[in-house]
């Protein structure tokens, strides 16, 4: 199982580093995986991490696809065929949980793209104190989330928190942030790009200095604005960080738990579950096979949106 | 790691053995309670870490000691909530449970299935100490489990006493008195009442409290409900969810009722802010110790009904259980039949304070009880005065009720609309419980 991956990693490497085609010399690329690898790694060699893959990876998931199909209290198990996913499916919480996912991933992606790329564009600028303002900006990324969700929490207190009270200064009655059930999610959501735009913001920044200098100086002496030096320029040859900013984001968008469960639990009622929260609830019922179906669920959304993604971005690659 | 644990389990197991042995040994020898004296014994005790739960705890823990100075018993704490709930049932199905837990009677405790991972007490004597109520809320068919910590409690509304002297106003025995006093109580500048949908469990009260009025009407409810014959979305049981809505529709709860947390519901009541919160009566110790006042300035009633029959839903105290694979049982039972005298129901009430009527035989409460206490005894003294909550007489308790009082109760969803969905709610616990009525133990491609 764990032969092949890395021997195709290598065989990869090498044609990169030939600069062939990889179609080319799929051919030669077999038999030499055949003859050369078997003779430089014995097959002792590959025990330890099979052992460990097996134990930490293969049994689990194999248990827990066993186990989302039966009615399972800890104490006694029985065999129930796929009733937990029929009732997987009829949870109320749902359908609501599926598209609260997928806006607070979308939200939170398309923000933290727009908002990384514009602090990004002043942390580059020639502005005082850049090294510390970029600090600044990323200091919340070291925090804890729970931490992060606590502090907020109380800060958007509808009554004593401190963002009502600054509004109440500027005569702004401010909504029930985590309370009212149609802004619960969004709010949780701009948390979350406060807490997770530092990152974006460095991926940007290292993608903005990579781009040599010269170009711009072309623009420049072709009397090209500031703004088509931006849009014609930077914006396409950020491709690449964007891209790796947008894959980041909504992975963790789609899979955001800890700081949504921190801050409102899923409430008021079930207006900010997302699928993992709806998931965690069956577990804390005790309804261990549910939860394990929802999980596998969980796991085959994951992967019908993440394959595609990474398939598509793997032959722009090649393409380039 | 993976070479260590397995040796301790043996070592435990070679150690577990010789204490058996040895209380055995002492069994033959001496026939007597007082075997293994001259062995000294550490019993492990998992409580929640709520106050309420700890003070008592530790209170029974220091009192049983000082009298038998050859065990030691030490308090460990696990999380409250459905995460605790976790904690222990992880514990007892890893065999990794302390000597004796605290836990709820009643349904949560038949979803730890206790006929094998709860030590049997049932040929215990002391179990005749113990008041028929609570037995039967930790027994099953084949035994009786555990031993009751603090006392009964009543679910109903904590009310403000200055303000209704100030408003001329008559406790209310039907739900068209609560609201009309509670309405006048708004209109006074009070909060008519105070919900705090921050914790959500508090939500609750107004479905669980009504529980008296549901078997008042129909008698045979709960047996029906646990048979699948009954349900929430229909009268009588529907009052619960529907009174909720009206409290929120009549615009006379708190301002920040979707914000506030338990502690901010009994600060209200306590210092007048608010004329009545729905609440359990275990909430009165602590609040009288945070805020003397209302020691004399609170006082309780049963949760009015629509019909005419006025009463208390009561729910039993959390048990103390000895764990089936404790090394020590004879320690545990001795701890027990301390727990099940009169001389550990004055410890209790010596560190918090009385909250209602102990369920042990020959238990006392002193004179000087908080008036909300006061108000709740006669309820347990009248025949008829007082009925089990429903977790008392029916395993089936959905897990997401706390969830949909929350909806109903800020205006998210109709309380028919709410009702419908806890019915729902509560088949996957019927289902997980095995019961029979409930839908597909079979195959479902078999249908």
């Amino acid at each position: 199982m764990s032969i092949t991956p890395s021997a195709t990693a290598l065989a990869e490497a090498e044609d990169l580093a030939d600069g062939d085609a990889p179609g080319l010399r799929r051919r030669t690329r077999r038999r030499k995986l055949g003859g050369n690898m078997s003779k430089q790694y014995p097959m002792w060699f590959y025990i330890p991490a099979a052992v460990l893959f097996l134990v930490l990876f293969l049994v689990p998931t194999i248990a827990s696809f066993y186990f989302s199909l039966t009615r399972w209290s800890l104490f006694d198990i029985q065999f129930i065929g796929f009733a937990n996913y029929v009732q997987f499916f009829k949870e109320p919480a749902l359908v609501q949980g599926f598209t609260n996912t997928f806006i607070f991933g979308f939200v939170t992606s398309a923000l933290k793209v727009v908002l990384g790329l514009l602090v990004a564009l002043v942390l580059t600028g020639r502005i005082i104190g850049r090294t510390f303002l970029r600090a600044v900006i990323f200091f919340p990324v070291l925090v804890s989330t729970i931490g992060v969700g606590i502090t907020f929490k109380v800060l958007m207190d509808p009554f004593d928190g401190v963002i009502n009270e600054t509004l109440a200064l500027i005569g702004i009655q401010g909504p029930a942030w985590l309370t009212d059930p149609t802004l619960a999610l969004y709010s949780v959501a701009l948390v979350d790009v406060w807490r997770g735009v530092g990152l974006a913001t460095l991926i940007f920044i290292a993608g903005i200095v990579g781009i040599p200098q010269e170009y711009f100086e072309a623009a420049k002496v072709d009397g090209a604005s500031a703004w088509n030096s931006f849009w014609h320029i930077m914006l396409p040859l950020l491709r690449p960080a964007t891209v790796t900013v947008i894959i980041l984001s909504l992975i963790g968008g789609l899979r955001s738990f800890d700081l949504i469960w921190a801050m409102t639990r899923g409430g008021p009622g079930f207006s900010s579950d997302v699928i993992a929260s709806v998931i965690f609830k069956q577990y804390q019922a005790g309804f261990f096979g549910l939860s394990s179906a929802g999980n596998v669920i969980l796991f085959l959304v994951v992967t019908a949106i993440i394959v595609p993604i990474f398939w598509a971005l793997n032959r722009k690659q090649v393409e380039q | 790691m993976t070479i260590r644990s397995p040796r301790r389990a043996a070592l435990a197991l070679v150690a577990g053995g010789g204490v058996v042995a040895l209380a055995l040994a002492g069994c033959s020898a001496g026939g007597g309670g007082d075997e293994g004296a001259d062995e000294s014994v550490t019993l492990t005790l998992l409580a929640d870490n709520s106050e309420s739960t700890l003070l008592p705890t530790q209170a029974l823990v220091d009192a049983f000691m000082a009298d038998n100075p050859d065990i030691t018993i030490e308090v460990e704490t696990r999380p409250q909530g459905a995460e605790g709930d976790n904690v222990v049932k992880t514990r007892l199905s890893t065999g990794e449970m302390t000597d004796i837990f605290q836990y709820n009677s009643g349904s949560l405790l038949m979803a730890l299935n206790p006929d094998s991972t709860v030590l049997n007490i049932a040929d215990e004597d002391f179990v005749g100490n113990l008041s028929d109520t609570f037995i039967s809320a930790v027994s099953t068919d084949n035994g009786v489990y555990g031993v009751p910590m603090g006392t009964a409690m009543g679910g109903g509304v904590l009310y403000n006493i200055g303000i209704y002297e100030e408003l001329g106003l008559e406790v209310p025995t039907t739900w068209d008195e609560f609201i009309a006093n509670s309405e006048a109580a708004t209109e006074a500048g009070y909060t008519g009442v105070i919900q705090s949908y921050a914790d959500t469990w508090t939500s609750q009260l107004f479905v669980l409290g009504d529980f008296f009025n549901v078997l008042s009407a129909d008698p045979d409810w709960a047996t029906e409900y646990t048979a699948g014959n009954r349900k929430y979305v229909d009268d009588p049981a529907l009052a619960g969810f529907s009174h909720l809505q009206e409290v929120y529709d009549a615009g006379i709860l708190n301002r920040d009722f979707a914000s506030a947390t338990y502690d901010d519901g009994v600060r209200m009541v306590a210092t007048g802010e608010g004329a009545h919160y729905p609440m359990l009566t275990f909430a009165i110790p602590p609040m009288v110790e945070n805020y003397p006042e209302s020691a004399e300035g609170v006082g309780f009633f049963a949760m009015p009904g629509d019909g005419a029959a006025n009463g208390l839903t009561a729910w039993t105290p959390s048990g103390l259980y000895g764990s089936s694979t404790t090394e020590h049982p004879e320690a545990v039972k001795r701890f027990f039949e301390f727990v099940a005298s009169p001389a550990a129901c004055d410890a209790q009430t010596d560190a918090v304070g009385a909250a209602g009527p102990y369920l042990v035989e020959g238990c006392t409460i002193p004179d000087d009880v908080p008036r909300a206490v006061a108000d709740m005894l006669p309820y347990f003294e009248t025949e008829g005065g007082s009925l089990p909550a429903l977790e008392f007489l029916s395993p089936i308790k959905g897990p997401a009720l706390e969830q949909i009082t929350v909806e109903v109760g800020s205006g998210i969803r109709s309380a028919e609309d709410g009702a419908a969905l806890y019915d729902d709610d509560v088949v996957k616990q019927a289902q997980q419980l095995g019961l029979e009525g409930w839908g597909p133990t079979d195959l479902p491609w078999s249908h």
